[in-house]
């Protein structure tokens, strides 16, 4: 346990980044907890969640990746941010063509529902773009206005949205 | 509906039994198969029906994740709302899953890994033989759907596989909302 810290690792995407940042961490007595690794347009991105190791000491340790044309920060994360996730999913996808404002239209709306996303996914192949959230709503969010107020704000930046409930079936 | 579960006096006498949570090393011991008429085989059914029972949203249970490492579940999708066919409230001891066709993607939570949720495709018919507890009488069980999924999801962990073995790809791991 102990302090968390958030490292982010961006850059030019080749074999054995993970391995070595993770080696790095093992050798400074770090302790890899939450982690979402994906490419981004053929860039690697990768954020973590540290415990266990010194900030400053991991900044400098990871500096050395910047040859390779990767570029890491080391952001310190306050306690607080441990709280526990409520209220129920939904799965929000869009798509359309490609314009400014897709994203912050849609999420303006969903924002004002009270709505949080919790996983977000968006990729632009060729002139589609596609977006994927999942969203955790308000218990006592009205879905059917919230489900009008998307569609109607999907209409206004030119794309097809739909909202639908993520249920888990506990076995 | 013909019940699966013998009409045994030893089976409503379960004890309720902690469930045991990953990464206890009991989940992920491929379990061994038991005598269906021992005694001690029915006082596991019988444990693990009444486990169920007190288990809020809780509608299947393997024996390792009441920490006996044993080839027995039991079942009860009857309430669920995405049952089709059901064969009530049972116990299969020793299955083995011997068709199974049309895979779905669902998402699927367990109460030996309470934080997490993944999503996992499975096939949505199967066939599965086993042995009725107690009775010691082999059973083919045809069924879709839900059952189809709990049944799998349990045979899993008999095989010593949680959900998480099965997620569809690296994103497909979920933090399980907790409803307020």
């Amino acid at each position: 346990m102990g302090t968390s810290f958030a490292i982010t690792v961006v850059g030019h995407d080749r074999p054995g980044i993970i391995a070595e940042v993770t080696g790095a961490l093992a050798d400074l007595g770090g302790n890899l907890e939450d982690s979402s690794m994906t490419l981004l347009r053929g860039h690697f991105a990768w954020t973590l969640v540290v415990t266990g190791t010194d900030p400053a000491v991991t900044q400098e340790r990871l500096r050395p990746l910047q040859d390779s044309g990767l570029w890491t920060t080391v952001i310190p994360l306050p306690e607080s941010d441990a709280a526990p996730r409520s209220g129920v999913s939904y799965v929000l996808s869009v798509h359309g063509g490609d314009r400014p404002g897709i994203v912050a239209k849609l999420t303006e709306v969903v924002a004002a529902a009270g709505g949080n996303i919790v996983d977000l996914t968006t990729r632009l192949a060729g002139d589609l773009y596609v977006l994927v959230a999942e969203v955790a709503l308000p218990v006592e969010a009205d879905v059917a206005l919230l489900e009008r107020q998307i569609s109607a704000a999907a209409t206004s930046v030119g794309v097809g949205a739909t909202l639908r409930p993520e249920d888990t079936d506990l076995l | 509906m013909t019940s699966l579960l013998p009409d045994l006096a030893e089976l409503a006498l379960g004890r309720v039994r902690d469930v045991v949570r990953a990464p206890h090393p009991v989940l992920s011991t491929a379990c061994a198969d038991v005598d269906p008429t021992l005694p001690e085989t029915v006082t596991l059914a019988a444990d693990l029906l009444a486990t169920m029972a007190v288990s809020p949203g809780c509608v299947g249970l393997a024996a390792n994740q009441i920490g006996v490492p044993a080839r027995v579940f039991c079942l009860d999708v009857s309430a669920h709302p995405k049952t089709r066919t059901h064969h009530g409230r049972f116990v299969l001891v020793n299955p083995v899953l011997v068709e199974a066709t049309r895979k779905e993607r669902a998402r699927e939570g367990c109460m030996s890994v309470p934080d997490l949720t993944g999503d996992v495709r499975r096939p949505s018919r199967v066939v599965v033989t086993g042995f009725v507890p107690g009775t010691g009488a082999e059973v083919t069980l045809t069924t879709d759907a839900f059952e189809a999924r709990a049944i799998q999801h349990e045979i899993d962990h008999l095989h010593g596989l949680l959900f998480v073995d099965r997620v569809v790809d690296a994103h497909a791991l979920h933090q399980r909302q907790t409803y307020l």
